[in-house]
């Protein structure tokens, strides 16, 4: 595989997100980045895959892409267009939720991999507000495998979070099983600089792939508390095909990628 | 009123009929999609205040209408309008500055919550959100739940699966329903007794209709009953839930109406960029709500040019190669 010199962090992310979905899947996108990754995976790497909208959408064709999941571009030749209710329920349902896989952001993310969408400060009067769970929530407690997109800056790593809006690994191994959950939510984060995953015993995030040109100290460096760095290998970057594909077949108008 | 009569009335006669001060009232769409903005703009022109505001997704709506301090109270999933805005603007102030009540839940249990009074039943359950803290943290305090009766008591409850084992679930997490006075939605097809014929998403459009005890629709095409009877299995909506039609094309305008128009991307980037700044908001609101008397007249100062740049594909249904940057 010949891998492309020159590609923007947007690039790789990107990419290293599309790797993680497979034929069969069905992949539950957000807006933005997490939109572009699942229409990368489809062209590139998992042809087979499914994509899907919490607005109630299946399959649809991506002519161009959508730049929010209640625009029209996804009720265009998808297998069927229902609502809310049908597209919640098709991840809350075994059958079909343990083939999703979710890709999702957040304004903060900590070692547990729970995210906030909701407020940084105090909940009832907050210093920034952000739009709250919309189906993060839901998609984070129902499918096994969610992909967290993050900008890596210590004040979206933090100790805390303001206000946890959709359950990753909750407070470690287990409790999201005593909390009623099944066990699944942030699996893998995907940064401008790295690949986070957990381990099965604590639950705790760890380094699991740093950019080419990234060392793991730096990483660590725009975090607000420590992970395991022992397992970390290099990624892969983009080869060139993959880029070229992402470019001119997914997003020609340079609506995400710019 | 009889359910079979013609309901056909001016909008501006069917929000001062149904929608009054204090309302509960809950809004069709999704974000940028098909939410009823001529009777959002009506209800602003009509300074109809302190209505208690049921939204999962609503984004261009839910703005408008608490930009314009119609809003006193808030339940909502998510505040967010695609590009223009990750965080609608006039919302976000709304909440930092304390102006308004708000509550917290996801979009599932908006719609479970919808459903919950379509349905008539108290609650229904779902494995969404235990662990997080729409759980713990509460909007509306457990005092100011006691002392209005019109909403219910606790946000939420969690209990032990009652059908032990059953879908391998330990606890469920119980959602109270939702009944508004009334609920607004804007479809492309509705007969003159209010049967309705949506074209794309659903959203959770027909679970808030059924929801409500009064029901305005708005509609691109005002059609005789015998046209929608031809194909009845196209209609989610039939006339026994609606109080009022109200014909009002490009009544969805500035958000899409799937095969009739697509979203303005402009007209809702520059809504964001005036509602930064006080001033410029207010110039918005009184060249664009206040300074026109209908619907017909904002979409008078947009100009047909314009209309004409978002105007639907018939093969996708959605304007193709739209500027939307």
């Amino acid at each position: 595989m010949q891998t492309a010199r020159n590609y923007s962090p947007r690039e790789m992310m990107t990419i290293m997100a599309a790797r993680e979905i497979k034929n069969g899947d069905i992949v539950f996108c957000g807006t933005g980045i997490s939109m572009l990754a699942a229409t990368a995976a489809k062209n590139i790497n998992a042809p087979n895959s499914v994509i899907f909208f919490e607005t109630g959408a299946v399959d649809s064709l991506l002519e161009e892409l959508p730049l929010a999941v209640g625009d029209p571009r996804i009720m265009y030749w998808s297998a069927s267009n229902a609502g809310l209710l049908e597209a919640f329920a098709t991840m809350q349902n075994r059958h079909t939720g343990d083939k999703v896989i979710a890709v999702v952001g957040a304004a903060q993310i900590d070692i547990y991999g729970n995210l906030n969408t909701t407020c940084i400060g105090d909940y009832l009067k907050p210093d920034i507000r952000f739009p709250g769970s919309g189906g993060g929530c839901d998609v984070a407690s129902f499918v096994p495998r969610c992909i967290a997109f993050m900008q890596h800056k210590k004040q979206k790593f933090v100790r805390k979070l303001d206000y946890l809006t959709s359950p990753g690994q909750l407070f470690g191994k287990g409790s999201r099983e005593r909390a009623g959950l099944r066990a699944g939510g942030i699996t893998v984060v995907i940064t401008n600089l790295a690949v986070m995953r957990f381990d099965d015993d604590a639950g705790q995030m760890y380094l699991d792939q740093y950019y080419p040109g990234v060392t793991p100290a730096k990483i660590l460096e725009n975090m607000a508390f420590t992970v395991d760095i022992s397992r970390a290998s290099e990624a892969i970057p983009p080869s060139g095909d993959e880029l070229r594909i992402l470019r001119e077949n997914c997003d020609p108008q340079r609506l995400i990628l710019n | 009123m009889n359910a079979n009569e013609d309901k056909v009335m001016p909008l501006a006669d069917a929000v001062r009929k149904f929608v009054k001060d204090g309302a509960h009232i809950s809004i069709g769409g999704f974000t940028l999609n098909r939410n009823p903005m001529a009777a959002v703009y009506e209800i602003i022109r009509q300074g109809i205040k302190n209505l208690h505001l049921y939204a999962h997704s609503n984004g261009t709506a839910v703005d408008e209408l608490i930009g314009a301090d119609c809003v006193s109270k808030l339940e909502i999933a998510y505040s967010g309008n695609g590009k223009a805005a990750p965080t609608c603007i006039r919302f976000r102030k709304a909440v930092q500055d304390n102006l308004i009540l708000f509550e917290d839940y996801s979009n599932y249990m908006m719609g479970l919550r919808f459903l919950a009074g379509a349905m008539g039943v108290p609650f229904l359950p779902t494995l969404s959100g235990l662990g997080s803290d729409i759980v713990t943290k509460w909007g509306f305090s457990k005092a100011m739940r006691q002392a209005d009766p019109r909403i219910v008591n606790e946000k939420l409850i969690i209990m032990d699966n009652p059908f032990e084992g059953l879908m391998e679930a330990a606890k469920v997490l119980l959602l109270p329903a939702i009944t508004p006075d009334v609920s607004i939605i804007h479809v492309q097809h509705a007969d003159t007794m209010g049967t309705c014929s949506i074209q794309g998403l659903t959203f959770t459009d027909v679970e808030q209709v059924k929801a409500s005890r009064n029901v305005i629709v708005t509609c691109e095409d005002l059609v005789k009953p015998e046209i929608l009877r031809q194909d009845p299995d196209r209609n989610q909506i039939p006339f026994i839930h609606i109080s009022a039609v109200c014909h009002v094309p490009h009544g969805g305008y500035p958000t899409a109406v799937y095969n009739y128009y697509d979203y303005d991307a402009r007209y809702l980037r520059d809504f964001a960029i005036a509602a930064k700044d006080e001033n410029q908001f207010k110039a918005y609101q009184e060249k664009y709500i206040y300074g026109v008397d209908s619907h017909q007249g904002l979409l008078a100062l947009i100009g047909e040019k314009r209309l004409e740049t978002i105007k639907a594909d018939p093969r996708t249904g959605y304007a193709v190669n739209m500027k939307r940057d």
